[in-house]
């Protein structure tokens, strides 16, 4: 077993993407992301590796494309006012099938926002993170290890199913650091890439990279053959986390740095008698709808705790058919709810401290 | 019986879908005729625009892929960063480079992102159907610009191989046209060498060709060269604006 | 004490943010939870910087600690700040050269050691910080006088690894404070 170490998540993001065979890594400055790229200006020279400090998001990730299209692992990250600006690129390697990883180290918004912790662009990852009809693989760690462990598996499960991944974290997992344990590199996949663009070497057709099918028809079909996959996905790619669900009568939800607080806050109702307990997605998505369903049998009420005005929230209600009241507690803007907080809300829907 | 003219290996026999008359067939064929002469095919990527040559992926017989509009200079630079053994080049229209994609253009050219970049002026937008390009002349009709460009009021065009030979990543721009043998033999060889430095790992090369679009400017094909001849050229001299390893040559 | 959540805050440049490094990475030597979480942005140019510490047995929740039971205050804006917030029964430790102000709470320990003066008549200067650690284990007995040492050999970097003795010496001066 290697040394635990501490690092920061955003270190750790960058560690474990190296040690998962990523080589390139395209990026452009922007708090709370930065440790993630400094690191690897560091690292990626001594490695033979690339990064490349490009003249803006859109252009980052479109190296990101480049890189995908010929084969490689590629990387980007950002935080939320830059992951607009890559929404035309990630599109665009949906359409095309490209996998690749971006990291989203989510800051307030709307606008410039701020650059506190932020879990407010859930409704960009999961609904729309680009135009058309489209999902992305969108995983939510909630410890800087877990955020080391989801890099390899992200781009995994990308190349598997030719799409981009995104690991949607935020400042305060970026900037924190914790005892981590790196896996050493030998799970660099060497993914076999048929269809990839970088010289057919004459021994091929050539290989086209595209997204533009000017053919209703063919489209369509396209975008269904997407969407078939997507289904396996849903079925095969489900993750998510239990904390005290046994016999839960006063289901928590949140994901990422909230479901921390909120496991503090279930910890605490248990001790104050209450029969809590904490569902906590690590796949956005696909979305864990049915381990939502079945916490529903037992469940009297769902709360849901986010870092925005509740965006994940409208998942939680479609996952169990509004068949239990489901309420919502959160702070935005840059601000960590206290697990106090969340405690009293626990009590509240339990009808006070037993 | 001796063969004299072929279709070159590297542009695929498909029909294209460039209007008739217009000058993107020409150019295909002096690229692909370049790939072939330099033996290149098999390890050259190309990227596509969007615009008019946007299904260029379709004529080419080397690797392609498809970019997001103005993007092409950023596609290319990942593959290039990823497989620098490749030879990597994009063809953009000049909505495509001189617009939408003026920040990724400036920034491969002052990183001596050593790729080749094939830049195709026809001063409007074709595909969309004859709008005011960033390089359609002062006092050009387009569908956006009724009366005339305006430059007080649209601004004035980008003489993009002036602006890019000032960075210093930009290794070679050549201004080029293909309105008659001579000038596509010379177009032909500034391509060549466009290829051929990246071949040496010498940077950032464009050649810009400076086109027509009868369909978009409402002329007969002949009558479009002559405006080209008449209007374009006055505002975008050919020549070679910058050829760096000749200035150091001669510098020595 | 069972969890520590400490609070450590001063202005950019006086190592705040290094003593939580040193104090977390001590809690992992010992084999306990840990977590760091430092203030980011602006604030860090010349303002105030501050980290949270958590070390626990169990696996750290919320790693941003709103209502410390143990505070250490290396200047007034600090001191200020977060006092009120210190639990009851919790410690507060502060370098009285910088802070001459003394909290009137009656429900909490506080300790006012003048850790810059110290550190600069002894050769140590630059090393308060270091020695508000020292103060801090001989209050708390968080963790143990071999447990920093290594602990600073991980956080030093090793350009710097020959100033560790100093750095025990400054220990031992806060110990002794």
């Amino acid at each position: 077993m290697a040394e635990k170490i501490l690092m920061k998540g955003n270190e750790a993001l960058a560690e474990a993407a190296i040690q998962a065979g990523c080589l390139r890594f395209f990026g452009y400055p922007i708090t709370p992301q930065t440790e993630l790229a400094a690191y690897m200006a560091k690292r990626m020279p001594k490695i033979g590796g690339t990064y490349l400090q490009a003249e803006s998001e859109i252009s980052a990730i479109n190296m990101v494309q480049g890189a995908a299209a010929a084969g490689v692992r590629a990387m980007t990250s950002s935080s939320s006012p830059g992951i607009s600006l890559k929404t035309e690129g990630i599109s665009y390697m949906c359409g095309a099938d490209l996998p690749a990883l971006i990291i989203n180290v989510q800051r307030g918004g709307p606008g410039l926002g701020g650059i506190q912790p932020s879990q407010s662009d859930y409704w960009q990852a999961t609904k729309a993170p680009g135009h058309g009809d489209l999902h992305i693989l969108v995983f939510a760690p909630s410890s800087v290890q877990e955020m080391a462990d989801l890099v390899g598996h992200a781009f995994d499960t990308a190349d598997k199913y030719r799409m981009p991944a995104m690991i949607l974290a935020d400042g305060m997992l970026g900037q924190m650091m914790e005892p981590v344990e790196l896996k050493s590199g030998d799970n660099a996949a060497k993914q076999d890439k048929p269809w990839a663009a970088c010289g057919h070497e004459n021994k091929r057709e050539h290989n086209i990279v595209n997204s533009l099918y000017l053919q209703a028809n063919e489209l369509e079909a396209k975008i269904k053959e997407r969407f078939e996959r997507y289904k396996i996905i849903e079925d095969n790619e489900t993750m998510c986390d239990e904390y005290m669900m046994e016999d839960a009568e006063y289901v928590v939800v949140a994901y990422g740095a909230s479901s921390r607080i909120a496991r503090a806050a279930v910890r605490e109702a248990r001790r104050n008698g209450i029969k809590a307990g904490l569902i906590r997605p690590i796949t956005l998505w696909p979305f864990p709808k049915k381990d939502i369903a079945a916490a529903a049998k037992n469940a009297k009420a769902f709360l849901c705790v986010e870092m925005s005005m509740g965006q994940m929230v409208d998942d939680v209600r479609l996952a169990i058919e509004c068949s239990r009241p489901v309420s919502f507690f959160g702070h935005t803007g840059g601000i960590i709810p206290d697990p106090a907080e969340v405690l009293a809300e626990i009590e509240k829907l339990s009808g006070g401290a037993k | 019986m001796a063969v004299v003219f072929k279709r070159p290996h590297a542009l695929l026999d498909v029909p294209n879908t460039y209007c008739p008359g217009c000058t993107h067939g020409i150019i295909h064929r002096l690229v692909a005729e370049c790939i072939d002469e330099l033996g290149i095919e098999g390890r050259t990527v190309g990227v596509a625009p969007v615009g008019c040559a946007v299904m260029a992926y379709n004529f080419f017989g080397c690797d392609m892929i498809q970019a997001p509009h103005g993007r092409a200079p950023a596609i290319a630079t990942g593959v290039k960063r990823s497989k620098p053994d490749d030879i990597v080049f994009a063809y953009q229209g000049d909505g495509d480079l001189a617009a939408i994609g003026t920040a990724e253009t400036v920034h491969a050219a002052t990183r001596g992102e050593n790729i080749t970049v094939i830049f195709v002026n026809n001063a409007i937008y074709g595909m969309t159907g004859g709008q005011m390009a960033p390089t359609s002349l002062p006092g050009q009709v387009t569908q956006t610009t009724p009366y005339g460009r305006d430059v007080s009021i649209a601004g004035y065009p980008i003489k993009v191989c002036e602006m890019l030979s000032t960075l210093e990543g930009t290794e070679y721009a050549e201004r080029v046209t293909v309105d008659c043998v001579k000038n596509v033999n010379k177009a032909k060889k500034a391509i060549k060498k466009a290829f051929q430095n990246q071949l040496d790992g010498k940077g950032f090369n464009i050649v810009e060709v400076v086109s027509s679009c009868p369909t978009n400017w409402g002329l007969a094909p002949n009558d479009a060269l002559e405006w080209l001849r008449n209007n374009m050229l006055a505002y975008y001299p050919l020549g070679v604006y910058k050829d760096k390893s000749a200035e150091k040559g001669a510098e020595k | 004490m069972k969890d520590m959540n400490a609070l450590i805050a001063g202005f950019g440049g006086q190592g705040s943010l290094f003593m939580g490094k040193v104090i977390a990475y001590a809690g992992l030597i010992d084999g306990k939870e840990v977590s760091w979480l430092p203030s980011y942005g602006p604030e860090m140019r010349g303002g105030t910087a501050n980290c949270s510490v958590c070390i626990s047995d169990e696996p750290v929740c919320s790693p941003l600690v709103n209502s410390p039971n143990l505070l250490i205050a290396m200047n007034l804006p600090s001191f200020d700040k977060f006092i009120g917030a210190v639990v009851s029964g919790g410690t507060v430790i502060v370098d009285s050269t910088l802070v001459e102000k003394k909290s009137d709470r009656t429900d909490i320990d506080a300790y006012y050691i003048p850790a810059t003066a110290l550190a600069e008549e002894n050769g140590l200067k630059g090393l308060a910080n270091i020695v508000l650690i020292g103060k801090m284990l001989a209050v708390s007995g968080f963790s143990t006088i071999e447990t920093l040492e290594k602990a600073l050999g991980k956080v030093v970097p090793p350009k710097k690894q020959h100033l560790i003795a100093k750095n025990i010496d400054a220990i031992k001066l806060g110990m002794k404070a």
